[in-house]
């Protein structure tokens, strides 16, 4: 009773959070900087974006993981589930960061370090939908896929952590290292909009992900009837 | 007992890099292709990029091939591998002796495909690099990254279909980081900087042949058991 509870208070809350977060980032004040202007409010979603994904493959990393330990096809499901959500958060990361590069800095992209990582990121990830499309044994494709996401996920942090050594200083604003998380940077009149849309966008995009993951439990339940039929 | 069991692992890496480098000595005509490749790359490059080359040009076209050719060397470690060998193998060592002796033997092919190809790119490219020793030392070091890293990718794309393909596409973000670290310091050291100006990058480079070897003795066992 309690779970079941549980189960829909939580999108409930979700929903009200980004209801907040949507009209408040739209509407409460925001300090006028040069050049940002207006635009800083795409923090709000921008950011958002690149938390919720992050916070979605580390799922799906700690889903390969236990795949490798159990061999339970259930984990393989949720981890590939967690890859097509991510990917998701990750291009509308993308695109929103785009659409306000070309408002403040006039261009679509530029070489920078932290918008290569992400590129790269997301070719690792759609790499490993190419790498699962080509694998027919339901077995094997697991085996592989939790493989080759622990190996790329490892390499992809280090990648992260040493691509600002390697590419000089980056254009885009935040600290070096976590570009989110320069809250000293925020003005305090931000920050009330700000951390309640980080929780909001996490909680729905792990909403998403079980969405997604039951969509393909109850396919993979057709297929079967349909195989023995 | 640690003590009687590295020493096996060792003697079994040894064995089976024996093994290996008899393989490649047998099909020399594979070996040759892929030296073959490497010249007709280069002289595509020679002719393409005649009369437009920097020293930053010429660096990165350098690295570039280098990718290719051992991706190339590395996609055919696993597929010569037939089942009732690998069964054999199986029953005889370790996973993690195979994937060792795997990645040794790229490892020291490479080194020598990455002398030959410098060799030829300073012959065609102009020689902006030929005595230079801590270029000598990022190629050298760079070449065995590259192994360590395609190698484990090597035994993914093998198992798939679509080999070549896949193996670029699992690759070659994973070869990013190593790539542009790779770039950065030899354009240091072609610009006159010495072995403890670019000791950080080394390390760097170090570091991720570290990780990918460590990841691949945890990961291939996975692989290996069907």
């Amino acid at each position: 009773m309690t779970k079941k509870y549980w189960n829909y208070t939580w999108k409930i809350f979700t929903i009200l959070l980004l209801v907040y977060v949507i009209m408040g980032g739209l509407l409460f004040d925001v300090p006028a900087l040069p050049v940002i202007h207006q635009t800083i409010r795409n923090i709000y979603f921008h950011v958002g974006m690149w938390f919720s994904m992050i916070f979605i493959l580390f799922l799906g990393f700690l889903f390969s993981l236990m795949y490798l330990r159990s061999f339970d096809l259930k984990y393989d499901r949720m981890a590939f589930a967690t890859v097509k959500t991510g990917l998701v958060f990750g291009i509308l990361g993308i695109i929103t960061g785009m659409i306000w590069a070309q408002n403040t800095w006039g261009t679509w992209w530029l070489n920078d370090p932290k918008l290569n990582g992400a590129a790269v990121g997301i070719l690792v990830y759609l790499a490993y939908l190419i790498l699962r499309a080509s694998l027919d044994d339901p077995e094997k494709r697991a085996r592989l896929a939790a493989v080759y996401k622990i190996f790329a996920f490892v390499i992809m942090f280090v990648f992260i952590m040493i691509l600002p050594r390697i590419s000089g200083p980056s254009i885009h604003p935040g600290v070096d290292g976590n570009p989110a998380l320069a809250t000293g940077d925020l003005a305090p009149v931000m920050r009330k909009v700000f951390f309640p849309a980080i929780l909001g966008w996490i909680l729905f995009s792990y909403w998403i992900y079980t969405i997604v993951e039951r969509t393909d439990k109850i396919s993979e339940k057709i297929n079967y009837l349909n195989s023995e039929n | 007992m640690p003590e009687l069991i590295i020493p096996m692992v060792f003697k079994e890496i040894v064995n089976l890099m024996h093994k290996e480098f008899l393989l490649e000595w047998r099909q020399k005509h594979a070996l040759g292709g892929i030296v073959l490749y490497l010249v007709s790359t280069i002289f595509i490059c020679y002719l393409s990029f005649a009369g437009i080359m920097t020293v930053a040009t010429w660096n990165a076209l350098f690295w570039i091939i280098i990718a290719f050719a051992t991706l190339n060397l590395v996609l055919k470690s696993f597929n010569d591998e037939t089942s009732g060998r690998k069964l054999y193998l199986y029953t005889l060592v370790s996973p993690s002796a195979i994937i060792f002796s795997k990645i040794l033997i790229n490892a020291i092919v490479m080194m020598v495909l990455g002398i030959l190809g410098f060799l030829l790119f300073n012959l065609f490219m102009g020689n902006i690099a030929g005595t230079n020793v801590s270029y000598w030392l990022v190629l050298l070091i760079g070449v065995v990254g590259f192994a360590s890293l395609l190698t484990m990718i090597s035994a993914i794309a093998s198992q798939a279909k679509n080999n070549f393909t896949l193996m670029a596409i699992l690759g070659f973000p994973l070869l990013l980081p190593l790539l542009l670290v790779l770039i950065r310091a030899s354009l240091a050291a072609i610009q006159g900087a010495g072995i403890l100006d670019i000791v950080g990058d080394l390390l760097v480079i170090l570091l991720l042949v570290m990780i990918s070897l460590t990841l691949s003795s945890i990961l291939f066992p996975y692989l290996w058991k069907e």
